[in-house]
Protein backbone atom coordinates (compact mmCIF):
# COMPACT_ATOMS: atom_id res chain seq x y z
CA UNK A 1 0.00 0.00 0.00
CA UNK A 2 1.49 3.32 -0.86
CA UNK A 3 1.75 6.46 1.75
CA UNK A 4 -0.98 7.80 -0.23
CA UNK A 5 -3.38 5.14 -0.37
CA UNK A 6 -2.73 4.75 3.68
CA UNK A 7 -3.57 7.98 4.37
CA UNK A 8 -7.25 7.72 2.35
CA UNK A 9 -8.26 4.93 3.42
CA UNK A 10 -7.23 4.37 6.89
CA UNK A 11 -7.43 7.97 8.31
CA UNK A 12 -10.70 8.48 10.22
CA UNK A 13 -12.53 11.91 9.48
CA UNK A 14 -15.28 13.38 11.18
CA UNK A 15 -15.66 16.63 9.51
CA UNK A 16 -15.22 17.84 6.01
CA UNK A 17 -14.70 20.89 7.70
CA UNK A 18 -11.57 20.02 8.77
CA UNK A 19 -9.87 18.47 5.62
CA UNK A 20 -7.14 19.82 4.24
CA UNK A 21 -5.06 19.97 0.59
CA UNK A 22 -2.74 17.28 1.60
CA UNK A 23 -5.79 14.93 2.73
CA UNK A 24 -7.43 15.63 -0.87
CA UNK A 25 -4.31 15.57 -2.79
CA UNK A 26 -3.95 11.83 -1.59
CA UNK A 27 -7.49 11.29 -2.24
CA UNK A 28 -6.77 12.13 -6.23
CA UNK A 29 -3.26 10.84 -5.98
CA UNK A 30 -5.00 7.56 -5.04
CA UNK A 31 -7.82 7.88 -7.75
CA UNK A 32 -4.90 8.09 -10.40
CA UNK A 33 -3.14 5.41 -9.41
CA UNK A 34 -5.99 3.21 -9.13
CA UNK A 35 -7.44 4.04 -12.45
CA UNK A 36 -3.92 3.74 -14.19
CA UNK A 37 -3.20 0.25 -12.38
CA UNK A 38 -6.77 -0.60 -13.89
CA UNK A 39 -8.10 -1.16 -10.31
CA UNK A 40 -11.18 0.07 -11.25
CA UNK A 41 -13.46 -1.41 -8.26
CA UNK A 42 -11.10 -0.35 -6.03
CA UNK A 43 -11.30 3.13 -7.90
CA UNK A 44 -15.41 3.37 -7.59
CA UNK A 45 -15.18 2.84 -3.57
CA UNK A 46 -13.87 6.10 -3.50
CA UNK A 47 -17.20 7.75 -4.90
CA UNK A 48 -19.99 7.88 -3.04
CA UNK A 49 -23.42 6.08 -3.25
CA UNK A 50 -25.01 9.02 -4.88
CA UNK A 51 -21.76 10.21 -6.61
CA UNK A 52 -21.90 11.28 -10.50
CA UNK A 53 -19.07 11.19 -13.23
CA UNK A 54 -19.56 14.02 -16.21
CA UNK A 55 -17.60 15.19 -18.69
CA UNK A 56 -19.11 17.78 -20.92
CA UNK A 57 -18.70 17.90 -24.89
CA UNK A 58 -15.44 19.86 -25.53
CA UNK A 59 -17.87 22.20 -27.75
CA UNK A 60 -19.70 23.00 -24.67
CA UNK A 61 -17.66 23.26 -21.43
CA UNK A 62 -20.34 24.76 -19.50
CA UNK A 63 -23.35 21.84 -20.71
CA UNK A 64 -25.67 20.56 -17.95
CA UNK A 65 -26.23 16.76 -18.46
CA UNK A 66 -29.83 17.04 -17.78
CA UNK A 67 -30.54 19.32 -20.63
CA UNK A 68 -27.18 19.46 -22.93
CA UNK A 69 -25.27 16.86 -25.37
CA UNK A 70 -22.38 15.78 -23.21
CA UNK A 71 -19.73 13.29 -23.23
CA UNK A 72 -20.15 10.98 -20.12
CA UNK A 73 -23.34 11.37 -17.63
CA UNK A 74 -23.10 8.52 -15.22
CA UNK A 75 -24.83 8.21 -12.12
CA UNK A 76 -23.64 5.68 -9.25
CA UNK A 77 -25.18 2.59 -10.80
CA UNK A 78 -23.95 3.53 -14.52
CA UNK A 79 -20.16 4.02 -12.88
CA UNK A 80 -20.54 0.46 -11.95
CA UNK A 81 -22.10 -0.58 -15.49
CA UNK A 82 -18.95 1.53 -17.31
CA UNK A 83 -16.18 -0.68 -14.41
CA UNK A 84 -18.09 -3.80 -15.14
CA UNK A 85 -17.84 -3.45 -18.76
CA UNK A 86 -14.21 -1.96 -19.11
CA UNK A 87 -13.69 -4.85 -16.36
CA UNK A 88 -14.67 -7.44 -19.17
CA UNK A 89 -13.30 -9.00 -22.22
CA UNK A 90 -15.66 -7.58 -24.49
CA UNK A 91 -14.96 -4.14 -24.40
CA UNK A 92 -13.36 -4.14 -27.39
CA UNK A 93 -11.89 -0.41 -27.08
CA UNK A 94 -10.45 -1.33 -23.79
CA UNK A 95 -9.21 -4.72 -24.74
CA UNK A 96 -6.50 -4.98 -23.99
CA UNK A 97 -6.40 -1.78 -21.82
CA UNK A 98 -4.49 1.14 -22.69
CA UNK A 99 -1.45 2.21 -20.63
CA UNK A 100 -2.67 5.77 -19.00
CA UNK A 101 -0.92 8.18 -16.98
CA UNK A 102 -3.28 10.15 -14.75
CA UNK A 103 -1.38 13.42 -13.27
CA UNK A 104 -3.19 15.27 -11.22
CA UNK A 105 -2.04 19.37 -10.22
CA UNK A 106 -2.76 22.34 -9.09
CA UNK A 107 -4.94 21.27 -6.36
CA UNK A 108 -7.02 24.12 -4.89
CA UNK A 109 -9.36 23.79 -2.08
CA UNK A 110 -13.11 26.54 -2.14
CA UNK A 111 -14.84 27.22 0.63
CA UNK A 112 -16.60 24.37 2.56
CA UNK A 113 -20.93 24.19 2.44
CA UNK A 114 -23.32 22.27 3.21
CA UNK A 115 -21.06 18.83 4.20
CA UNK A 116 -19.59 19.31 0.61
CA UNK A 117 -16.04 20.60 -0.19
CA UNK A 118 -15.59 22.18 -3.73
CA UNK A 119 -12.05 21.25 -5.39
CA UNK A 120 -11.05 22.43 -8.70
CA UNK A 121 -7.85 20.83 -9.88
CA UNK A 122 -5.76 20.68 -13.51
CA UNK A 123 -5.11 17.26 -14.91
CA UNK A 124 -3.47 15.61 -18.24
CA UNK A 125 -4.01 11.76 -19.10
CA UNK A 126 -1.68 10.01 -21.37
CA UNK A 127 -3.13 6.87 -23.19
CA UNK A 128 -0.59 4.74 -25.21
CA UNK A 129 -2.61 1.67 -27.06
CA UNK A 130 -1.29 -0.53 -30.10
CA UNK A 131 1.52 2.39 -31.31
CA UNK A 132 -0.91 5.02 -30.98
CA UNK A 133 -0.36 8.10 -28.20
CA UNK A 134 -2.85 10.60 -27.08
CA UNK A 135 -3.85 12.63 -23.95
CA UNK A 136 -6.30 14.37 -22.68
CA UNK A 137 -5.85 17.83 -20.95
CA UNK A 138 -8.50 19.97 -18.84
CA UNK A 139 -9.55 20.20 -15.24
CA UNK A 140 -11.61 18.31 -12.84
CA UNK A 141 -14.31 19.96 -10.57
CA UNK A 142 -15.00 17.75 -8.20
CA UNK A 143 -17.22 18.00 -5.15
CA UNK A 144 -15.81 15.83 -1.40
CA UNK A 145 -17.62 14.77 1.11
CA UNK A 146 -17.28 12.66 4.51
CA UNK A 147 -18.80 9.13 4.67
CA UNK A 148 -18.40 6.42 6.81
CA UNK A 149 -15.38 8.42 8.45
CA UNK A 150 -13.56 8.47 5.19
CA UNK A 151 -13.13 10.92 2.47
CA UNK A 152 -15.11 10.26 -0.96
CA UNK A 153 -15.85 11.92 -3.78
CA UNK A 154 -19.65 12.94 -4.40
CA UNK A 155 -19.37 14.15 -7.82
CA UNK A 156 -16.55 14.98 -10.78
CA UNK A 157 -16.94 17.18 -13.41
CA UNK A 158 -14.08 16.57 -16.50
CA UNK A 159 -13.84 19.96 -18.36
CA UNK A 160 -11.13 19.33 -21.01
CA UNK A 161 -9.47 21.97 -22.87
CA UNK A 162 -9.16 20.05 -26.16
CA UNK A 163 -11.40 21.47 -28.86
CA UNK A 164 -12.66 18.70 -30.17
CA UNK A 165 -11.65 14.92 -29.64
CA UNK A 166 -10.02 14.41 -33.43
CA UNK A 167 -7.19 13.53 -32.48
CA UNK A 168 -7.90 11.50 -29.14
CA UNK A 169 -10.56 9.01 -30.97
CA UNK A 170 -13.05 8.83 -27.79
CA UNK A 171 -13.25 8.63 -24.01
CA UNK A 172 -13.59 4.88 -23.66
CA UNK A 173 -10.79 5.05 -20.59
CA UNK A 174 -12.36 6.80 -16.95
CA UNK A 175 -10.42 10.27 -16.71
CA UNK B 1 -28.02 24.82 -50.88
CA UNK B 2 -31.46 23.82 -50.13
CA UNK B 3 -33.11 23.06 -47.22
CA UNK B 4 -35.86 19.96 -46.14
CA UNK B 5 -37.53 20.56 -42.95
CA UNK B 6 -34.53 22.06 -41.27
CA UNK B 7 -31.89 20.17 -42.46
CA UNK B 8 -29.56 21.97 -44.79
CA UNK B 9 -27.74 20.11 -48.05
CA UNK B 10 -25.04 21.18 -49.61
CA UNK B 11 -23.70 19.85 -52.92
CA UNK B 12 -20.59 21.23 -55.22
CA UNK B 13 -22.00 19.28 -58.84
CA UNK B 14 -23.11 22.19 -61.07
CA UNK B 15 -26.03 19.45 -62.49
CA UNK B 16 -27.30 18.74 -59.06
CA UNK B 17 -30.95 17.64 -58.67
CA UNK B 18 -33.13 19.49 -56.54
CA UNK B 19 -33.34 18.43 -53.12
CA UNK B 20 -36.60 16.06 -53.16
CA UNK B 21 -35.69 14.60 -56.28
CA UNK B 22 -32.50 13.82 -54.69
CA UNK B 23 -33.61 12.54 -51.15
CA UNK B 24 -36.11 10.25 -53.51
CA UNK B 25 -37.13 7.67 -51.02
CA UNK B 26 -35.17 9.05 -48.18
CA UNK B 27 -37.54 12.13 -47.52
CA UNK B 28 -39.90 9.73 -45.82
CA UNK B 29 -38.06 8.45 -43.62
CA UNK B 30 -36.85 12.14 -42.51
CA UNK B 31 -40.47 12.31 -42.62
CA UNK B 32 -40.87 9.28 -40.15
CA UNK B 33 -38.38 10.62 -37.95
CA UNK B 34 -39.35 14.29 -37.64
CA UNK B 35 -43.04 13.34 -37.16
CA UNK B 36 -42.31 11.07 -34.18
CA UNK B 37 -39.90 13.61 -32.92
CA UNK B 38 -43.91 15.95 -32.72
CA UNK B 39 -43.02 17.63 -36.12
CA UNK B 40 -41.38 20.69 -34.22
CA UNK B 41 -37.54 19.33 -32.97
CA UNK B 42 -34.40 20.61 -32.48
CA UNK B 43 -30.42 19.75 -31.85
CA UNK B 44 -29.79 19.95 -28.73
CA UNK B 45 -26.84 21.70 -27.75
CA UNK B 46 -23.49 19.82 -27.35
CA UNK B 47 -21.90 18.10 -29.76
CA UNK B 48 -19.42 14.87 -30.35
CA UNK B 49 -16.56 15.34 -32.33
CA UNK B 50 -14.65 12.72 -32.68
CA UNK B 51 -12.76 10.43 -35.27
CA UNK B 52 -11.23 7.18 -35.97
CA UNK B 53 -7.87 5.83 -37.81
CA UNK B 54 -10.47 4.33 -40.91
CA UNK B 55 -12.05 4.85 -44.20
CA UNK B 56 -15.09 6.90 -44.41
CA UNK B 57 -17.03 4.43 -45.83
CA UNK B 58 -16.54 1.57 -43.18
CA UNK B 59 -18.34 4.22 -40.95
CA UNK B 60 -21.07 4.14 -43.60
CA UNK B 61 -21.71 0.31 -43.80
CA UNK B 62 -21.35 0.54 -40.01
CA UNK B 63 -24.19 3.22 -39.30
CA UNK B 64 -26.58 1.22 -41.38
CA UNK B 65 -25.09 -2.42 -40.21
CA UNK B 66 -28.46 -4.51 -38.84
CA UNK B 67 -26.23 -8.08 -37.36
CA UNK B 68 -23.31 -6.19 -35.74
CA UNK B 69 -24.93 -5.32 -33.05
CA UNK B 70 -25.71 -8.26 -30.71
CA UNK B 71 -21.97 -9.91 -30.60
CA UNK B 72 -20.11 -6.14 -31.02
CA UNK B 73 -22.40 -4.52 -28.67
CA UNK B 74 -22.78 -7.32 -25.87
CA UNK B 75 -21.94 -5.30 -23.01
CA UNK B 76 -24.39 -2.79 -24.06
CA UNK B 77 -26.74 -5.45 -24.50
CA UNK B 78 -25.55 -6.56 -20.62
CA UNK B 79 -26.40 -2.84 -19.31
CA UNK B 80 -29.87 -3.41 -20.87
CA UNK B 81 -30.53 -6.70 -19.09
CA UNK B 82 -28.77 -4.91 -15.77
CA UNK B 83 -31.50 -2.11 -15.99
CA UNK B 84 -34.50 -4.64 -16.54
CA UNK B 85 -34.88 -4.33 -20.45
CA UNK B 86 -36.35 -7.44 -22.34
CA UNK B 87 -33.79 -7.77 -24.82
CA UNK B 88 -34.98 -11.43 -25.71
CA UNK B 89 -37.17 -10.60 -29.27
CA UNK B 90 -33.66 -9.21 -30.42
CA UNK B 91 -34.13 -7.18 -34.01
CA UNK B 92 -36.13 -8.01 -36.90
CA UNK B 93 -36.96 -5.76 -39.33
CA UNK B 94 -35.96 -4.60 -43.27
CA UNK B 95 -33.78 -3.64 -45.46
CA UNK B 96 -34.02 -1.01 -47.77
CA UNK B 97 -33.13 1.05 -51.31
CA UNK B 98 -34.88 4.40 -50.94
CA UNK B 99 -32.92 5.25 -54.36
CA UNK B 100 -30.03 7.61 -54.97
CA UNK B 101 -27.86 5.89 -52.88
CA UNK B 102 -30.00 6.41 -49.76
CA UNK B 103 -30.53 3.43 -47.54
CA UNK B 104 -32.56 1.99 -44.64
CA UNK B 105 -32.56 -0.19 -42.16
CA UNK B 106 -36.04 -0.55 -40.30
CA UNK B 107 -36.91 -2.91 -37.30
CA UNK B 108 -38.81 -3.47 -34.00
CA UNK B 109 -36.66 -1.85 -31.29
CA UNK B 110 -35.64 -4.18 -28.36
CA UNK B 111 -34.93 -1.09 -26.83
CA UNK B 112 -36.81 1.87 -24.74
CA UNK B 113 -37.66 4.78 -27.18
CA UNK B 114 -38.71 8.37 -25.45
CA UNK B 115 -40.80 8.52 -28.57
CA UNK B 116 -44.08 6.46 -26.70
CA UNK B 117 -42.20 3.37 -26.43
CA UNK B 118 -42.09 3.09 -22.26
CA UNK B 119 -38.99 1.13 -20.56
CA UNK B 120 -39.11 -0.34 -16.61
CA UNK B 121 -35.75 2.06 -16.63
CA UNK B 122 -37.74 4.99 -17.56
CA UNK B 123 -39.75 5.06 -14.36
CA UNK B 124 -43.43 4.59 -13.56
CA UNK B 125 -43.88 8.71 -13.67
CA UNK B 126 -42.75 8.64 -17.05
CA UNK B 127 -45.22 6.33 -18.62
CA UNK B 128 -48.36 8.47 -18.01
CA UNK B 129 -46.09 11.07 -20.27
CA UNK B 130 -44.98 8.64 -23.15
CA UNK B 131 -48.82 7.51 -22.90
CA UNK B 132 -50.03 10.38 -23.50
CA UNK B 133 -47.58 11.08 -26.39
CA UNK B 134 -48.60 8.12 -28.11
CA UNK B 135 -52.41 8.74 -28.05
CA UNK B 136 -51.30 12.45 -29.63
CA UNK B 137 -49.51 10.56 -31.98
CA UNK B 138 -52.10 8.25 -32.79
CA UNK B 139 -54.59 11.42 -33.22
CA UNK B 140 -52.58 12.88 -35.38
CA UNK B 141 -50.96 10.07 -37.80
CA UNK B 142 -53.17 6.85 -37.44
CA UNK B 143 -51.89 3.58 -35.36
CA UNK B 144 -50.11 1.93 -38.08
CA UNK B 145 -47.87 4.84 -38.16
CA UNK B 146 -47.61 5.26 -35.28
CA UNK B 147 -46.56 1.98 -34.19
CA UNK B 148 -43.41 2.59 -36.91
CA UNK B 149 -42.65 6.22 -35.12
CA UNK B 150 -42.98 4.39 -31.35
CA UNK B 151 -41.99 0.84 -31.65
CA UNK B 152 -39.51 0.71 -34.36
CA UNK B 153 -35.95 1.75 -34.85
CA UNK B 154 -34.33 2.97 -38.10
CA UNK B 155 -30.81 3.62 -39.14
CA UNK B 156 -30.89 5.98 -42.32
CA UNK B 157 -28.35 6.72 -44.79
CA UNK B 158 -28.58 9.80 -46.83
CA UNK B 159 -25.80 9.09 -49.46
CA UNK B 160 -23.09 9.95 -49.22
CA UNK B 161 -22.14 10.90 -45.37
CA UNK B 162 -25.63 11.80 -43.83
CA UNK B 163 -26.30 8.99 -41.30
CA UNK B 164 -30.32 9.82 -39.09
CA UNK B 165 -30.21 7.18 -36.34
CA UNK B 166 -33.63 6.66 -34.82
CA UNK B 167 -32.96 4.07 -32.28
CA UNK B 168 -32.78 4.38 -28.42
CA UNK B 169 -32.06 8.43 -28.93
CA UNK B 170 -32.14 10.26 -32.17
CA UNK B 171 -28.37 10.91 -33.92
CA UNK B 172 -27.41 13.14 -36.73
CA UNK B 173 -24.29 11.64 -37.83
CA UNK B 174 -22.01 13.16 -40.37
CA UNK B 175 -18.51 12.64 -40.96
CA UNK B 176 -15.26 13.80 -43.25
CA UNK B 177 -12.54 12.00 -44.53
CA UNK B 178 -9.16 13.78 -44.27
CA UNK B 179 -7.12 10.81 -45.25
CA UNK B 180 -7.79 7.33 -46.78
CA UNK B 181 -7.43 5.97 -43.13
CA UNK B 182 -8.66 9.06 -40.93
CA UNK B 183 -12.07 10.33 -40.93
CA UNK B 184 -13.72 13.11 -38.47
CA UNK B 185 -16.99 12.08 -37.28
CA UNK B 186 -19.41 14.99 -36.01
CA UNK B 187 -22.90 13.67 -34.53
CA UNK B 188 -25.10 15.47 -32.51
CA UNK B 189 -29.03 14.62 -31.00
CA UNK B 190 -32.26 15.40 -32.02
CA UNK B 191 -35.24 15.82 -30.41
CA UNK B 192 -38.52 17.56 -29.68
CA UNK B 193 -38.48 21.33 -29.32
CA UNK B 194 -41.11 21.15 -26.10
CA UNK B 195 -39.87 18.06 -24.33
CA UNK B 196 -40.86 17.34 -20.66
CA UNK B 197 -37.39 17.14 -18.95
CA UNK B 198 -38.25 14.20 -17.28
CA UNK B 199 -38.43 12.53 -20.89
CA UNK B 200 -35.49 14.43 -22.03
CA UNK B 201 -33.58 13.26 -19.74
CA UNK B 202 -34.22 9.40 -20.13
CA UNK B 203 -33.63 10.38 -23.91
CA UNK B 204 -29.96 11.89 -23.07
CA UNK B 205 -29.43 8.56 -20.98
CA UNK B 206 -30.23 6.18 -23.58
CA UNK B 207 -28.02 8.49 -25.87
CA UNK B 208 -25.21 8.44 -24.01
CA UNK B 209 -25.35 5.00 -22.59
CA UNK B 210 -25.08 3.63 -26.44
CA UNK B 211 -23.90 6.40 -28.29
CA UNK B 212 -20.75 8.67 -28.63
CA UNK B 213 -17.22 8.72 -28.08
CA UNK B 214 -17.86 8.01 -24.30
CA UNK B 215 -20.64 5.84 -24.30
CA UNK B 216 -20.98 1.57 -24.04
CA UNK B 217 -21.06 0.98 -27.86
CA UNK B 218 -19.17 3.49 -29.99
CA UNK B 219 -15.82 3.20 -28.64
CA UNK B 220 -16.20 -0.40 -29.92
CA UNK B 221 -17.44 0.34 -33.27
CA UNK B 222 -14.20 2.66 -33.79
CA UNK B 223 -12.43 -0.71 -32.71
CA UNK B 224 -13.83 -2.92 -34.79
CA UNK B 225 -13.72 -0.56 -37.56
CA UNK B 226 -9.97 0.55 -37.36
CA UNK B 227 -9.32 -3.12 -37.16
CA UNK B 228 -10.99 -3.82 -40.42
CA UNK B 229 -8.85 -0.58 -41.51
CA UNK B 230 -5.82 -2.67 -40.62
CA UNK B 231 -7.29 -5.44 -42.69
CA UNK B 232 -7.67 -3.92 -45.67
CA UNK B 233 -3.83 -2.02 -45.47
CA UNK B 234 -2.66 -5.96 -45.09
CA UNK B 235 -2.81 -6.06 -49.05
CA UNK B 236 -4.37 -9.41 -49.40
CA UNK B 237 -7.85 -8.60 -49.52
CA UNK B 238 -9.53 -7.95 -53.14
CA UNK B 239 -13.05 -8.45 -52.23
CA UNK B 240 -15.51 -7.31 -49.29
CA UNK B 241 -18.87 -9.89 -49.54
CA UNK B 242 -21.71 -8.21 -49.06
CA UNK B 243 -23.95 -10.28 -51.07
CA UNK B 244 -25.89 -11.71 -47.68
CA UNK B 245 -29.64 -11.74 -48.88
CA UNK B 246 -29.68 -11.06 -52.39
CA UNK B 247 -31.92 -13.90 -53.04
CA UNK B 248 -34.52 -12.86 -50.75
CA UNK B 249 -36.41 -10.22 -49.54
CA UNK B 250 -33.72 -8.46 -47.76
CA UNK B 251 -34.19 -8.46 -43.96
CA UNK B 252 -32.99 -5.90 -41.25
CA UNK B 253 -29.96 -8.43 -40.97
CA UNK B 254 -28.85 -8.64 -44.53
CA UNK B 255 -26.78 -6.24 -46.76
CA UNK B 256 -29.31 -4.45 -49.59
CA UNK B 257 -28.65 -1.20 -48.02
CA UNK B 258 -24.65 -1.94 -47.56
CA UNK B 259 -24.93 -3.01 -51.31
CA UNK B 260 -26.98 0.40 -52.43
CA UNK B 261 -24.72 2.67 -51.09
CA UNK B 262 -21.65 0.81 -52.64
CA UNK B 263 -23.58 0.91 -55.66
CA UNK B 264 -24.21 4.10 -56.29
CA UNK B 265 -20.33 4.82 -55.19
CA UNK B 266 -19.12 2.49 -57.49
CA UNK B 267 -21.44 4.06 -59.98
CA UNK B 268 -20.38 7.79 -59.34
CA UNK B 269 -16.33 6.97 -58.65
CA UNK B 270 -15.72 4.55 -61.33
CA UNK B 271 -17.72 5.75 -64.23
CA UNK B 272 -16.56 9.09 -63.47
CA UNK B 273 -12.38 7.84 -63.64
CA UNK B 274 -13.32 5.69 -66.84
CA UNK B 275 -14.39 9.06 -68.14
CA UNK B 276 -11.21 10.64 -67.46
CA UNK B 277 -9.31 7.96 -68.03
CA UNK B 278 -11.13 7.69 -71.96
CA UNK B 279 -10.81 11.01 -72.47
CA UNK B 280 -6.65 11.52 -71.60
Amino acid sequence: MTTSEANAVTTPLTAIENVERPQVEDLLFLEAQLLDEWRLDDWLELYTEDARYVIPATDTPNGDPNRDLVLIDDDRPRMQSRVDRLNSRKAHREYPHSNTRHMVTNVQLGACERGVLPVTAAFAVFRFRQGKSVYYVGRYLLELTVADGRLRIQSKRVELDLTALRPNYDVAIIL
Amino acid sequence: VETYRGFVFLSFDPDIVDLETYLAGAKEYLDLVIDGASGDIEIIKGTHEYGMAANWKLLVENSIDGYHAAPLHSTYFQYLASVGTDISAGITGVGLDLGNGHAVVEGDAPWGRPIANWEPSFGAEAKEAIEQIRADLVAKHGEELTHRMANTSRNLLIYPNLIINDIMAVTVRTFMPTAPDRTEITAWQLAPRTELPLLRERRLDNFLTFLGPGGFATPDDIEALEACQSGFNSGGIEWNDVSRGMARTPQQSDEEQMRTFWRRWSEQIETESSTQRRSK
